[in-house]
């Protein structure tokens, strides 16, 4: 990451009180590294990992929703597992992907929520995933045709990818969880 | 012993074949599963990655519908157990918030391993194993999902875990030493990035090579797939075959693994018929 100088006038309170109603105390942070140390993904990340708990604390927000190291976290926890200060890190990146979804920021790794999308949309459909609808519906966004051809066919080939989806009974409840009115939007 | 079961999204699909495997290892240990009628996707982790409220309200219906049940959960994937065990918590914390009007069932959520480690069941597996795996050096492999984060999976020993160790040896294989038996693959970016996920998948199946592994074990079905698909895509080096522990477990049971079974898998798996074989071929001496 470049110098950075921070003014706390930049500092984005909203984002600070939305971490600290979900329980994610970067201010806790002392910069020992055993976060980043960690991280399987580390490597092909732009802002370390203990770099986006820091420029958190310092509510650079616009900084961290233009990042690539929000798409190419994999969610595997290693970072809050062994934060011995037990900041929630895998919960900030929760955080602030789901901010630059709502705000519309570029993603810098477009595929990724492009995939994510794909993935929901199977569930608010038959409420399961249907895997070769999901597939599908994610080439087709991503305009990935070839990618993985030999081995989608290959798992066809051994009936590995059911051809008809399972619609579960009560798709009303599942509309209802995708309808967008829960309260943590409000926030 | 009767427990309700989830088998969430993947093993209806890609990994049907763990389904099968698990009901079946069941019914051989006397365990009767009730599957949670109507269940839905747990969200998995594009749900809880990129929208908070989906990601607990998917896992909270199904714990409500099994709560009706009563019986403990018993949960094959590592992510459906994740996710179910993050909405548990959050559910027990503050039910009203989420539109609930009571939630403190007795209900446990168990994940397949832990299940499996049990000594009542180590001892059915043991009880009904016709042949040893002799001495079979497989890798142990549990991903990241059924162990962090800790606070959530409840798990007792997230970086040296021995519950698929355990199982591995009370059926005569012989579990290796290795360093990345929780080491990441990287599932839910596989589709999106390929390339980090063969660079993850190449490193961790290279440390199971250097443990002198010739199999690979795992509870997960999204490191069983993504570890047999990503692995060495010049097909240079002979790819490590990746069982499911039930699958293990049953092959034991009959003292077979089919052609049938070994067609399931994305690389060759022929390595437990191959025991099986030579074994034979050790009798008929």
């Amino acid at each position: 990451m470049a110098d950075t100088n921070i003014s706390p006038d930049e500092r984005n309170v909203k984002l600070l009180a939305k971490l600290q109603e979900r329980g994610i105390d970067v201010g806790a942070c002392y910069q020992c590294g055993r976060c980043s140390a960690g991280c399987p993904i580390g490597d092909h990340f732009d802002l370390s990992v203990m770099e986006v708990v820091r420029l958190a604390a310092y509510g650079q927000e616009e900084r961290l929703v233009k990042s690539h190291a929000i798409w190419l976290c994999a969610a595997c926890e290693t970072c809050a597992t062994r934060c011995p200060n037990d900041i929630e890190i895998a919960a900030l990146m929760d955080v602030l992907r789901e901010l630059a979804l709502r705000k519309e920021i570029a993603p810098a790794e477009p595929r990724v929520p492009l995939f994510h999308h794909s993935f929901l949309g199977s569930i608010r459909r038959w409420g399961r995933v249907y895997e070769i609808g999901m597939i599908g519906s994610y080439k087709m966004k991503s305009g990935d045709l070839t990618g993985d051809m030999r081995l989608g066919l290959k798992m066809f080939m051994k009936k590995k990818l059911k051809l008809r989806p399972h619609a579960i009974a009560d798709k009303t409840q599942i509309r209802e969880i995708f309808s967008g009115k829960g309260k943590e939007y409000d926030r | 012993m009767k427990l309700s079961y989830y088998p969430g999204c993947s093993l209806h699909g890609t990994a049907l074949d763990y389904d099968q495997s698990v009901q079946r290892v069941c019914r051989q240990v006397g365990v009767e599963l009730v599957e949670i009628p109507d269940w839905n996707c747990c969200g998995a982790s594009s749900a809880h990655m990129t929208d908070h409220e989906i990601g607990m309200r998917l896992p909270m219906r199904n714990l409500v519908i099994a709560q009706e049940l009563g019986n403990d959960i018993l949960v094959p994937c590592a992510a459906c157990f994740q996710r179910l065990k993050a909405a548990d918590i959050e559910l027990r914390r503050r039910p009203e918030y989420w539109d609930v009007k009571s939630y403190s069932p007795e209900m446990k959520i168990i994940h397949i391993a832990t299940f499996l480690a049990q000594e009542q069941i180590l001892g059915r597996i043991g009880a009904s194993t016709k042949r040893a795996l002799g001495g079979l050096p497989v890798a142990c492999y549990y991903g990241c999902l059924s162990l962090r984060n800790p606070k959530i999976t409840g798990a007792e020993k997230w970086e040296m875990p021995e519950n698929l160790e355990k199982v591995s040896a009370a059926l005569g294989a012989r579990p290796v030493r290795w360093s990345h038996r929780t080491e990441c693959c990287s599932g839910s970016l596989t589709m999106a990035r390929p390339d980090i996920a063969e660079k993850l998948v190449g490193d961790i199946v290279a440390a199971a090579r250097r443990g002198g592994a010739s199999a690979m074990v795992t509870d997960c079905p999204m490191c069983q797939a993504n570890v047999e698909s990503r692995q060495d895509p010049a097909g240079e080096e002979e790819a490590i075959p990746v069982f499911y522990i039930t699958e293990l477990i049953e092959a034991a049971f009959n003292g077979d693994y089919s052609r049938r079974q070994q067609g399931q898998h994305l690389v060759t798996a022929s390595v437990l018929a191959d025991l099986f074989a030579g074994d034979s071929l050790h009798k008929e001496d």
